[in-house]
C-alpha cells in the first residue's frame, strides 16, 4: 500500500462522501417509514452502496415478494455498473491485481467510477482503495443518521422526510432530461408506464418490484431503438463529459 | 421470509454485477443497442420509481404533488441535490399543515 496514493484517493473522493451522506439520509428516513429497524436500514446501505437499487429492493421487501424478483430488480437497475466495471477494468490494466479488484468492485458507484476514469495519472491499487473510504462511511453514516432522526422526530416531520429520496431522484433526472431530448423521452415514457402499472386494471396487480423492472426495460429499450447513442458516445465514459452532469455537487451524490 | 435473506440476496446480486466485469468477463460490449440501453436505464428506473409513487408517500396526494412540483421546478433551475430534496420535504410539511387547518 502506497500511503501517498491512498491519501490522494481519499482526498479526491471526499466531496462524494459528503454528498452521499445527505442522499443516504433520505434513504434511512424512507426505510424507517417502510417499517425497517434503524440497524437493518444501515445494514442495507453498508452492504449495497447503491441508491436506486436499494430503493427498489426496499419496495420488494415491503411487498414480501420472491427472491427471484429481488434478483431481477437488482440485475436490471444495477446493470449499468457492469459497463462501468468493464471500462474501469481496462483503465486499471495489469497494475491492479485480482484481489484488490474484488474490493474495488464493492464500491464502484457512478461517482467513484467517474473519479477513477477522470484521473490523468495511472490508476494504482492504493489510489482506488482510497477512493472508497469516505463514500462508504458517508453512505452508511447518512443512512444511520436519517433512520435515527426519522424514528425520533414527530410524525409530521417524518412524513415530510419520506419524500427526500424522491426529491433527490428528481434532482438527478430533471437536469439531464432538460439537456438531452432522448433522456427526456426515456423519463416521460418510464413515468407514463409506471402510471399504467399503478392505476390500470390488471396491470396494477403486478408487484411493485417487477413493475419497476418492466417500466425500466420497456422505456430504456424503446428509446435505445429510437435514439441510439452516436458510436463514440455509447460508453459510460461519455457520461462524465455530458455537460454539467458530473460537474459540481449536483451529480456528485447519485449512487 | 427473513429480512436478512433479502438483504443478502440484494447485496450479492449487486456485488456480482460490479465484480464479474472487473475480474472474469473483460470483453468490451460492442452492441450499440445494448450500450444505449444501459445509458438510458438510470433515468428510466428513477422516473418509474418516483412517479406516481411520490403521490402516495405522504398523507395526502395533494402534499405529495406539492413536493413533486417543488422538486421539479428547483431541479429545472439547476439547484443542488440537497436543496431540491430539502425544499421538497418542506413543501410536503407546509402543505400538510395547511390541509389540516382547512
Amino acid at each position: 500500500m502506497n500511503r501517498r496514493e491512498y491519501s490522494a484517493g481519499v482526498r479526491d473522493s471526499l466531496p462524494v462522501g459528503i454528498g452521499y451522506f445527505s442522499v443516504s439520509f433520505g434513504f434511512g428516513a424512507l426505510a424507517v417509514s417502510y417499517g425497517l429497524r434503524v440497524v437493518d436500514a444501515t445494514l442495507i446501505s453498508l452492504t449495497n452502496l447503491t441508491s436506486a437499487g436499494q430503493f427498489a429492493g426496499l419496495t420488494v421487501i415491503a411487498a414480501g415478494a420472491s427472491l427471484w424478483e429481488m434478483i431481477l430488480t437488482q440485475l436490471v437497475i444495477n446493470s449499468r455498473y457492469a459497463l462501468m466495471s468493464l471500462a474501469l477494468s481496462q483503465k486499471a490494466g495489469s497494475r491492479v491485481g485480482t484481489l484488490p479488484r474484488l474490493f474495488i468492485a464493492f464500491f464502484n458507484t457512478d461517482e467513484i467510477f467517474a473519479l477513477a476514469m477522470a484521473r490523468t495519472q495511472p490508476l494504482t491499487t492504493s489510489y482506488l482503495m482510497g477512493l472508497g473510504l469516505t463514500p462508504i462511511l458517508g453512505w452508511t453514516g447518512g443512512t444511520l443518521t436519517g433512520a435515527l432522526a426519522s424514528s425520533v422526530l414527530p410524525l409530521s416531520v417524518r412524513t415530510a422526510l419520506s419524500v427526500a429520496l424522491y426529491g433527490m431522484f428528481v434532482a438527478i433526472v430533471v437536469p439531464q432530461a432538460r439537456k438531452e431530448k432522448p433522456l427526456l423521452a426515456v423519463t416521460l415514457l418510464a413515468a407514463a408506464l409506471s402510471c399504467l402499472f399503478t392505476w390500470a386494471p390488471v396491470l396494477n396487480a403486478v408487484s411493485s418490484g417487477l413493475a419497476i423492472v418492466l417500466c425500466t426495460v420497456l422505456a430504456a429499450g424503446v428509446c435505445a431503438l429510437l435514439f441510439p447513442l452516436p458510436e463514440e458516445e455509447a460508453h459510460p465514459q461519455a457520461d462524465t463529459s455530458r455537460p454539467g452532469q458530473r460537474a459540481g455537487h449536483t451529480r456528485e451524490a447519485a449512487v | 421470509m427473513s429480512l436478512y435473506v433479502y438483504i443478502l440476496v440484494m447485496a450479492v446480486t449487486t456485488y456480482l454485477i460490479r465484480m464479474l466485469p472487473l475480474t472474469l468477463f473483460q470483453k468490451e460490449i460492442k452492441s450499440r443497442f445494448l450500450r444505449s440501453f444501459l445509458a438510458y436505464v438510470p433515468c428510466a428506473c428513477l422516473a418509474a420509481m418516483t412517479f406516481p409513487a411520490i403521490l402516495y408517500a405522504t398523507d395526502s396526494v395533494l402534499s405529495g404533488l406539492a413536493g413533486l412540483a417543488v422538486a421539479i421546478l428547483l431541479a429545472f433551475w439547476g439547484k443542488s441535490l440537497v436543496t431540491v430534496a430539502a425544499c421538497s420535504c418542506a413543501a410536503v410539511f407546509v402543505s400538510e399543515q395547511l390541509i389540516t387547518l382547512l
